[in-house]
């Protein structure tokens, strides 16, 4: 099959326009007999089931969570980007889709990404219209802030709390559909098989977490928008619940699976501190705006420092390196996440680590507090030579910009980090990857749409901070609901469609059979044992430097754990009611097999760009060295029985507004 | 850390529960108080146990999930934190920790630590929102100015988790502290006073209707709020409820 992105035609910034006075329409009177199910309920799942509800159509709802306001959306914290330009600081649509496509280390769609910029603005526009108390200055009007691998502030934010007040505003959307009837809000499901029939997305396979009773639901059109797969590392800054069933089940009927080797590893985390560690806490990237990144110049003093004899307020500013503002200056502590990551990892393999393992830079606010403390002195007319006030007047700034994320480190952490400089380590954050979809977001299958971060397309192999909360409104509020109706125009006259159709009792049989098998298997070891066995080969092989000795062998150890899954997992409990262990073992399943497609995919790529990183292929200088001639495509995965048969189809990426160049943060 | 658990087990809805009792050892002052549930738990699953459910999801304080009310608080001894973010060093070796769900009325239990909450979210079907059409088609963001303190006030408000604590903490398990934040998020906003008469009172209708309680400033909600949601919005809704029932 061959793969068609179905781009239109016309210049870069015609294309969405032209799309839109082009596309085939459903009058309000038959979006009444429209049936959409939509899977997930974060920012792109949430603002899609809203907006076509509102249109229209009759939206099923569902989510794993006991309530669409829990999605893990919530946890994004900086902020989001729109090229408003309130700032006059030369922003503009252009420059948002380029800092984009550069940032993406020039493997995402050009046209995807320009829609993206184009309706960006629109969504502060919504977010301020529905009541998101976004951040704003003293005359009254919007504040931003600039974030990683742009030059200019565009980022829009509330507080630490981004993420949750975008969902909130969507949820709102939502609950006043699901208050008038148009959504039907299906809480504790989660969603275990696809229902196709006669090539088409028609409905799903739901368990009902509390009742542990299998569902049949069917619609016109199916949307996934169940967010990322970073949980196949166990450890990651994902939500427990996180999980990459929705997306794998509709691969394993048909969608194609694009970039899996693209995954995020965000450098601002709380590092590791020991074996029991069920999570990874993320520390936004915002503090970079305030924070210095730095380790010991010295060999000595980082052993002095793990081993308790000093403390980093103990070292002069010449026993400091500063390695972000070093090895780039331009840029400095803002370069791209992906840089900055494997920075702080190529210091700590050299033996600069700061906390116990070893495995810790510092993320230093001293600086940002005296500049902030002497400009309030300046502003309130008080002596800025007077170091406790300085410091006083400038903790409260930092405080009233990051308060919540300083609380949360100490909590965590137990050091207070406005007198200590906080300590980070990279770790699992996002997933580029994900399903394939055209330009309609409409996967391999007809009828079967994926959004937000479930999809591959418009983050390339790297994706800018601020820049995932901006995908998935754009693609709920903005994008899907004109694609969608484009596709659904021709069932208008359709009717429900049974649940009773053959393809429906079948797809149920084989999820009720998986389960049974899971019940029935007396193995010997939880489900964590494995997905955490999974979590460190993923980590250690497939992790933020990959190279092809490491990849084979984790293709080979993840099938046999796969194997030993299926023979030794214990799922206690019952079926037929609320099991959590049910749940996980459903879930690792699927890792299990995403996880090996994973290494596959980053064995075949032999380059490094953004987030995928191959030790033989850097520069000199040790930044990714990328091979446009040989594999400037979207890889897109078919799937054939196993991930180790899976079928590659190449998209080629071409690039009319965009020179392709080595990106350079210097 | 060695330590005497002491937790609530219910296997449905309709089943009576009770307090069982789980010794429990080589626990690390910097492990989450769910971490250590995670260790009894696998303990559990090898010895052929059913493990003990609770909520949980993205362990960082933020989604709402956890749910647990130890040692007679709702989210545990400390401030400031939701259950996942409560760690061990809270604790001593040798304590006895008694764990039980969230309980309230409006919030059945479901399974052991688990409760249904949906009763929030028939509050917010109500009328926790502005009625805008996600079109994209409203005014430039800008042209709506909106008073910085009154901003921050909205946000201060907006921060709620919806965990249910304020409930769970209350003599009376009133669901004034959540529902007032929602209100006063909308309240202190230009675009949110075009519907603040209907809103107040859709919502607190609802909310007596799923067999919330009274306020009786206690404050003890204020207290347990893992986000420091202030007492002056239930005042502030009040004010509310007050000028909605005049208009009529």
């Amino acid at each position: 099959m061959a793969l068609d992105s179905k781009i239109p035609e016309g210049s870069i910034s015609d294309k969405w326009t032209n799309y839109k006075d082009h596309i085939n329409l459903v009058n309000p009177a038959n979006k009444r007999n429209l049936d959409v199910i939509i899977v997930g309920t974060g920012l792109a799942g949430g603002s899609a089931a809203a907006t076509l509800a509102e249109l229209g159509y009759n939206v099923k709802a569902f989510c794993f969570q006991d309530s669409p306001r829990r999605a893990h959306s919530i946890a994004a914290q900086g902020g989001i980007n729109a090229a408003k330009n309130y700032q006059g600081d030369g922003d503009s649509t252009f420059r948002l889709f380029y800092d984009t496509v550069k940032g993406g280390d020039y493997r995402a769609r050009e046209a995807n990404v320009h829609r993206l910029a184009e309706v960006s603005g629109n969504i502060i526009d919504q977010c301020v219209a529905q009541g998101v108390p976004l951040a704003r200055e003293y005359g009254g009007l919007l504040d931003n802030r600039s974030f990683g691998g742009t030059l200019v502030s565009r980022t829009f934010y509330a507080k630490g709390q981004t993420g949750q007040q975008l969902l909130l505003g969507a949820y709102s959307a939502m609950n006043r559909q699901i208050g008038r009837g148009k959504i039907k809000m299906h809480n504790r499901h989660e969603m275990l098989d696809l229902v196709i029939v006669n090539g088409k997305a028609r409905g799903i396979i739901a368990r009902n977490l509390v009742t542990g009773e299998i569902e049949r639901h069917s619609a016109h059109a199916v949307v996934i928008a169940s967010g990322g797969y970073g949980n196949v590392f166990f450890l990651s800054t994902n939500a427990m619940g996180s999980n990459a069933t929705a997306a794998w089940k509709i691969h394993k009927k048909g969608a194609f699976f694009a970039n899996p080797c693209y995954t995020q590893i965000h450098p601002t985390c709380i590092p590791v501190s020991g074996d029991h560690q069920s999570k990874l806490t993320l520390m936004s990237e915002s503090l970079r705006n305030d924070g210095r990144i730095w380790v010991p110049a010295k060999l000595e003093d980082a052993k002095a420092i793990r081993e308790g004899k000093k403390k980093p307020t103990d070292l002069s500013e010449a026993e400091r390196d500063y390695y972000l503002e070093r090895r780039y200056p331009a840029f400095g502590n803002l370069v791209p996440r992906d840089i900055a990551s494997r920075a702080a990892k190529e210091r700590c393999d050299a033996g600069f680590g700061v906390n116990k393992t070893g495995e810790a830079v510092y993320l230093d606010f001293a600086a940002a507090i005296q500049r902030y403390g002497v400009d309030q002195a300046r502003i309130k007319h008080l002596d800025e030579k007077d170091t406790a006030l300085v410091i006083k007047l400038g903790t409260e700034v930092v405080a009233n910009k990051y308060g919540n994320l300083f609380q949360m480190y100490e909590k965590i952490v137990d050091e207070n980090p406005y007198s200590t400089p906080m300590m980070i380590y990279p770790a699992v954050h996002y997933t580029m990857g994900g399903t394939w979809v055209d330009y309609n977001l409409q996967t391999t299958i007809p009828g079967c749409f994926s959004i937000g971060e479930s999809n591959f397309s418009d983050h390339g192999a790297n994706r800018l901070g601020a820049s995932a909360l901006m995908q998935g409104l754009a693609d709920g509020y903005f994008v899907l609901p004109y694609t969608i109706g484009d596709y659904l125009s021709p069932d208008i006259k359709m009717g429900a469609i049974s649940t009773d159709l053959p393809e429906f009792v079948a797809a149920e049989k084989a999820v009720k059979d998986q389960i049974e098998r899971f019940m029935n298997n007396k193995g010997t070891h939880s489900v964590d044992y494995f997905h955490k066995k999974l979590g460190k080969i993923m980590w250690d092989k497939v992790g933020m430097a990959r190279n092809a000795k490491g990849l084979n062998e984790a293709i080979v150890e993840i099938a046999a754990l796969r194997e030993e899954f299926y023979k030794e997992v214990k799922v206690p409990g019952d079926a037929n009611g609320f099991n959590q262990e049910l749940e996980k073992a459903t879930r690792v399943a699927d890792f299990l097999e995403l996880g090996e497609l994973f290494a596959k995919d980053a064995l075949h790529r032999n380059e490094s760009c953004g987030g995928h990183f191959r030790e033989e292929y850097q520069t000199e200088e040790g930044e990714a060295q990328r091979d446009d001639e040989n594999f400037a495509y979207v890889a897109a995965w078919e799937y054939t029985g196993k991930p180790s048969e899976a079928v590659l189809h190449k998209e080629p990426l071409v690039f009319d507004n965009v020179k392709l160049v080595q990106r350079s943060y210097k | 850390m060695k330590l005497t658990l002491k937790i609530w087990r219910q296997k449905n809805a309709a089943a009576e529960g009770k307090i069982v009792e789980y010794p429990i050892d080589h626990i690390e002052p910097d492990m989450s108080f769910l971490e250590m549930l995670d260790i009894l738990n696998d303990e559990l699953i090898m010895k052929g146990d059913e493990p003990v459910a609770f909520d949980h999801d993205c362990r960082e304080g933020i989604c709402g999930m956890c749910s647990l009310y130890i040692n007679g608080e709702a989210h545990g001894p400390d401030r400031g934190v939701t259950t996942c973010q409560l760690h061990m060093r809270m604790f001593k070796d040798g304590d006895t920790i008694f764990i039980e769900p969230f309980r309230a009325k409006a919030f059945p239990v479901i399974k052991d630590l688990v409760v249904d909450r949906s009763s929030f979210d028939r509050i917010q079907h109500a009328g926790g929102f502005i009625s805008v059409n996600t079109s994209g088609n409203t005014i430039d963001a800008n042209t709506i100015p909106v008073n910085k303190k009154d901003a921050d006030d909205a946000f201060d408000a907006a921060a709620c988790i919806g965990c249910g604590a304020c409930v769970a903490t209350c003599k009376n398990s009133s669901a004034m502290l959540f529902v007032a934040a929602k209100v006063s998020q909308y309240a202190l906003l230009p675009q949110g006073r075009i519907e603040a008469t209907d809103r107040v009172l859709n919502m607190v209708s609802q909310m007596d209707a799923e067999g919330f309680g009274n306020c009786t400033n206690t404050g003890a909600c204020e207290v347990e709020c893992p986000k420091g949601i202030s007492l002056e919005n239930i005042a502030r809704m009040n004010r509310e409820y007050m000028s909605a029932s005049l208009k009529g």
